[in-house]
């Protein structure tokens, strides 16, 4: 470490605990207390990376959540590194790497910075002119860009590191700890409001903090003296949460606000592990103060891009706080007071300031004053023109400003430097105010956007409200914070204060140069190695709103969002355009306030718990007899069950045959059961299906079609009547949850005045499936008492049954076209019921089958399945399935629609199906069908919605949906493949059993 | 993120609630008799106010209970809520 970069009496940086760390490989020494940024510094390291287009050079900038240029990729563990982090924001600890982005092969020789010497070729928008054409081109030129650009690598490995989401309410959010907020959320806490207080800083005070300086003081302290005990009394406030570290990223309506706090960054490496690193605070507050203070604003000149040119407050910040000299003989570049505030700091420092440059005429403020006094040389009336230098700048050229300020004039002056400090003004931090979508107002004076109006329960206070004079500050904060909590506190009254004021502003968007501006680089986005020239090309080439402007040069659409660049981009234009910058408005400050990482939005919603998984009672079965699973919503459905080293196709022909021929077993489990009760259940169910219900017996099931209000089939299911008033509602397994808001919807808002009450009971029963020509012998052994004979228990009723005393509904109802029972029973015992059914059925060979066959078997009879055969524009007429619909009920729920004009056309797509020239040929499910294979382009007439092999037909069938199809019978189409064209022939969509008479088989 | 005052459960956060439309459109109660075009009407056609707007709104992770909400969509705020079938506290 250069020891002479480091003064020795520093309050904040603990000088006896060395840190060792890695930078771009090499081992470097730090303190307790650095940024990585502080610690660069104090080891003479500016250039810390390339720019992202021409590949300049780029040093730190700033000393917080601005920086543009300081980006670092951080660690180096696949699963943990992180990129585009502000090194000005990463704390120091015990083994930290990090490295530049954006250069090969190395920061200090980077072969991309070629694009510096051409880049008179490369202007706005470059990108987009050149690589338009030929069209067929970009797949090449994309392939080079993105290999030349990017900053930073994301990681490769999933994040090993744990983060957290936690709700937190409050009487009172206090978004800033700078002067403004202490003084603010002390004053909450005092009058029993129950308080948070943030910052994203490791501790509080702001700038005030290191501000020890004769022209700011606090009844007789020095400022920071003062600030220290106002820190020190918060503690005694039980009501009062302070949270450092934590950065307010987003600000919603309602007050809703979301905010990052760093647990374990800032900790050694051994120190973070097994701790939580990130957690997400989701903040509802009842009223938000916000005091997010300002930030200084570069200026704009010909080449300030060079490593070592730093924003004057951040080099007082390194001196005054880190105990860091930016550099050994420093210059300052100003149009206002607080430069002056720098210089004196380096001089009591015993940093020598080789000059002010000052764009202004001489003034007489206080802090003027004393830097005078102090022997500070002022360049009055002056303007950098140039800075010298490679990788570090090593001198400025000064020239004076003519009269009217568009021009330089007179003799350049050349100044050996080694840093320059710039201040261009100031900008309050208005970016969470508009998030929240607080309007701005201009005040031309200082040239600064400022909270105006807002819906919310929210004042903004200190310098982020315009506020930039001390004694301003701690007036108008206590003004302004005791009217919006209604309450007075008198602690801040008479105060004694002294504050030099400025008494002379002054500003220059852009800043003349004594050469065409044409060859000159003064950078307005530094991220986005965007120039004050390439702004003005927008204007010239058409551009007038800003948000286009922003778009076509990318100034303001880096990482940094634009923090630094985007009032003298405004500024430019709007001087360049001739209008005012307050009607020109601003662009969008969009959250998240700085970057945040994506462990920290996931929280824990990650691996298993991304998503909810639903198991049936009977799941670990399927797993022990190494089932396949499905996803079906969000439940696992046994989908087949190969056995030893059968394909999903063999085992699925295994199974249904084996269904057809004996008995299988399902799971059915999933399906969505709606327990009905009420007295006007039967008109209710009129109503929402399309057939008719009042007749239905207790002890009876029907199945029923349900439409939406536009006539298109939304789901279907079997509905058994239990007793008088109690049903049981089937839908389908992904329509479960929908079904019963749809239905609750109408009984709530349209038939109110129906006896009908819905609750969802799909979780508390297991569903066990038996259906083959032997399901009654083995429904018999596992329930003797119940009588199976067709008479007393037909197709399509139900009976309530015993099983070990347990009691269980059966019902004999069928989707494979099979004597088939559903045995409904209280999911604990579903489990053992299936087990019982399995053994029982053994003699029979019962096997158990999943999904795929399940959807075999219906499409053998022509059943559709709503959402595979249907798709939101299928009315039950396009499904050939007219019988269901009721002609006596006088209405249903999507009854009109089924007569619009547009319904009733003869030439919807209908569901039919289909057998392949070669029956060996299976269809492949979403196929488009045309009628004609020698006209090119030829018209689609439809797709194929399911296909399988049949093992009971053997040969392939499939259901499709085609034009006019119900007239189509017997013709043939064509499936166009990508190597061949299959040919087909449209026939009935039941291929299987026609008369129905395995139902009773 | 809304702040919505349940008329059943009191203020809840948004992410319990689903919106549901416009609010006030009476279905029909003899569809049979309408022409094509007053069926579509009542079928498709709906408002989008920069403004003051009658939504429907349910509370479907809590109580399940459908209410109204006068809403202004310029600027998200909610001026009432009230339950089905009561008249708007507001015009």
């Amino acid at each position: 470490m250069s020891k002479n970069l480091r003064i020795t009496n520093n309050r904040f940086i603990d000088q006896t605990s060395k840190i060792s760390f890695k930078f771009d490989g090499k081992t470097l020494y730090g303190f307790k207390g650095d940024t990585l940024a502080s610690a660069l510094l104090a080891n003479n390291i500016h250039l810390v990376g390339r720019s992202f287009k021409y590949h300049r050079p780029r040093g730190i900038m700033t000393c917080g959540s601005e920086e543009p240029n300081a980006i670092v990729q951080l660690g180096k563990d696949p699963s943990m590194t992180e990129p585009n982090t502000r090194a000005t924001e990463i704390e120091l600890y015990e083994g930290l790497e990090a490295s530049s982005q954006n250069c090969w092969p190395s920061v200090n020789f980077d072969i991309g910075a070629i694009n510096n010497f051409f880049s008179p070729l490369i202007p706005a928008a470059f990108y987009y002119k050149t690589f338009m054409w030929p069209a067929n081109f970009w797949k090449l030129y994309e392939y080079f860009i993105r290999k030349s650009a990017g900053l930073g690598k994301s990681p490769s490995q999933p994040d090993k590191d744990i983060y957290d989401h936690r709700y937190l309410h409050c009487d009172v959010l206090v978004v800033g700890g700078g002067i403004s907020g202490i003084m603010a959320a002390k004053t909450a806490a005092k009058n029993n409001l129950n308080t948070v207080l943030m910052d994203d800083k490791n501790t509080l005070g702001g700038t005030t903090l290191f501000q020890q300086n004769e022209c700011f003081k606090i009844n007789n302290s020095y400022s920071n003296e003062w600030i220290k005990k106002e820190i020190k009394t918060l503690n005694s406030f039980k009501n009062l949460t302070i949270k450092t570290r934590t950065s307010l990223a987003a600000y919603h309506s309602y007050n809703y606000l979301l905010a990052r706090e760093n647990l374990t960054d800032h900790l050694d490496l051994n120190e973070k592990k097994d701790k939580i690193r990130q957690r997400l605070w989701k903040i509802r507050a009842k009223k938000v103060i916000i005091a997010t203070g300002a930030m200084e604003r570069p200026l704009i000149f010909n080449n300030n891009d060079r490593p070592g040119i730093i924003l004057s407050s951040s080099i007082k910040k390194y001196i005054d706080y880190y105990g860091v000299k930016c550099g050994k003989k420093i210059s300052l570049f100003t149009n206002n007071d607080s430069a002056y505030e720098t210089a004196i700091s380096l001089n009591n420092s015993g940093v020598s300031v080789n000059s002010v440059v000052d764009i202004r005429d001489k003034t007489n403020s206080l802090i003027v004053k004393q830097a005078e006094k102090l022997g500070i040389k002022i360049h009055w009336k002056s303007s950098v023109v140039n800075t010298n230098g490679y990788k570090k700048i090593n001198s400025i050229e000064i020239m004076k400003l003519s009269d009217d300020n568009t021009a330089t004039v007179g003799k350049k002056i050349i100044e050996e430097c080694d840093c320059l400090g710039i201040s261009g003004g100031w900008t309050p931090r208005v970016h969470l105010f508009t998030q929240s979508g607080g309007k701005l107002k201009f005040r031309d004076e200082d040239n600064v956007f400022l909270p105006d109006k807002s819906e919310l329960d929210q004042i903004s206070i200190g310098s982020c409200n315009g506020d930039f004079e001390l004694d301003e500050v701690i007036k108008n904060s206590v003004k302004l914070t005791n009217n919006f909590l209604k309450v007075n506190n008198n602690d801040y009254e008479n105060l004694e204060i002294i504050s030099s004021k400025e008494i002379d502003k002054k500003n220059i968007w852009l800043l003349p140069s004594d050469i065409p501006l044409g060859k000159t680089k003064p950078f307005l986005d530094f991220q986005n190695d965007s120039t004050a020239n390439d702004v003005k090309l927008a204007l010239r080439e058409g551009f007038k709103s800003i948000e286009h402007v922003k778009r076509y040069t990318t100034t303001g659409m880096a990482t940094d969002q634009g923090k630094l660049s985007n009032m003298h981009a405004l500024g430019i234009i709007a001087e360049t355009a001739g209008v005012k910058m307050g009607e020109l408005g601003t662009t969008t400050f969009r959250p998240p306030y700085t970057p945040l990482t994506f462990g920290v939005i996931v929280g824990r919603n990650v691996g298993e718990f991304f998503d909810i998984t639903r198991k049936t009672p009977m799941h670990d079965w399927h797993v022990d007899k190494k089932a396949e699973f499905e996803n079906v919503g969000q439940w696992k459905r046994a989908w087949y069950y190969p056995i030893d080293n059968e394909n999903m196709h063999e085992a699925v022909q295994r199974e249904s045959k084996a269904a057809r021929d004996s008995a299988g077993i399902l799971d059915a489990s999933t399906l969505g059961k709606i327990d009905i009760q009420g007295s006007d259940v039967s008109e209710f169910l009129n109503r929402v299906y399309t057939n008719a219900w009042s007749k239905l017996e207790i002890g009876k099931c029907r199945y029923g079609l349900m439409l939406n209000e536009d006539g298109m089939v939304y789901d279907d299911g079997v509905t058994t009547r239990l007793s008088e008033n109690h049903y049981l509602m089937t839908t389908t397994t992904g329509g479960a949850a929908n079904v019963l808001s749809k239905l609750e919807d109408y009984l709530q808002t349209e038939w109110p005045e129906l006896d009908v009450y819905l609750t969802s009971v799909t979780d508390h029963y297991g569903t066990v499936s038996i259906c083959g020509p032997n399901s009654k012998k083995i429904l018999s052994k596992v329930i003797p008492d119940l009588d199976l004979s067709d008479k007393e228990f037909p197709h399509m009723s139900f009976k309530n049954a015993l099983i070990d005393n347990i009691k269980c509904r059966v019902m004999r109802i069928s989707f494979t076209g099979e004597l088939s029972y559903e045995i409904n029973i209280q999911s604990s015992y579903a489990k053992s019921v299936w087990e019982k059914c399995f053994d029982a059925g053994k003699k029979f060979n019962i096997t158990p089958y999943g999904t795929e066959t399940m959807h075999l078997l219906r499409a053998e009879k022509g059943f559709i399945i709503a959402g595979q055969d249907t798709d939101g524009t299928m009315t039950p007429v396009d499904l050939q399935m007219d019988w269901i619909i009721s002609k006596k009920k006088y209405d249903f729920i999507g009854k009109r629609s089924l007569y619009r004009s547009d319904t009733i056309r003869e030439d919807r797509k209908q569901l039919v199906g289909l057998l392949t020239e070669d029956p060996n040929e299976i269809l492949e499910e979403g196929a488009q069908i045309v009628g004609k294979t020698n006209k090119q382009p030829t018209e689609m007439l439809g797709h194929v919605t399911s296909s399988y092999f049949s093992p009971n037909l053997n040969k392939s069938i499939a259901l499709a949906v085609i034009r006019n199809g119900k007239k189509l019978k017997g013709q043939k189409m064509f499936v166009p493949m990508k190597n061949k064209t299959i040919s087909v022939t449209i026939t009935d969509t039941v291929f299987l059993d026609k008369e129905n008479k395995r139902l009773n088989a | 993120m809304f702040l919505i005052n349940c008329p059943y459960c009191g203020e809840r956060d948004q992410s319990e609630f689903s919106a549901g439309g416009e609010a006030h459109i009476v279905r029909p109660k003899q569809p049979t008799e309408l022409s094509d075009n007053q069926w579509a009407e009542f079928l498709f056609m709906r408002k989008n106010i920069k403004g003051v707007q009658f939504e429907r709104w349910n509370h479907s992770h809590g109580c399940r209970k459908w209410f109204n909400m006068v809403r202004d969509t310029s600027n998200d705020k909610i001026h009432a809520v009230y339950k089905m079938g009561e008249k708007p506290p507001i015009k």
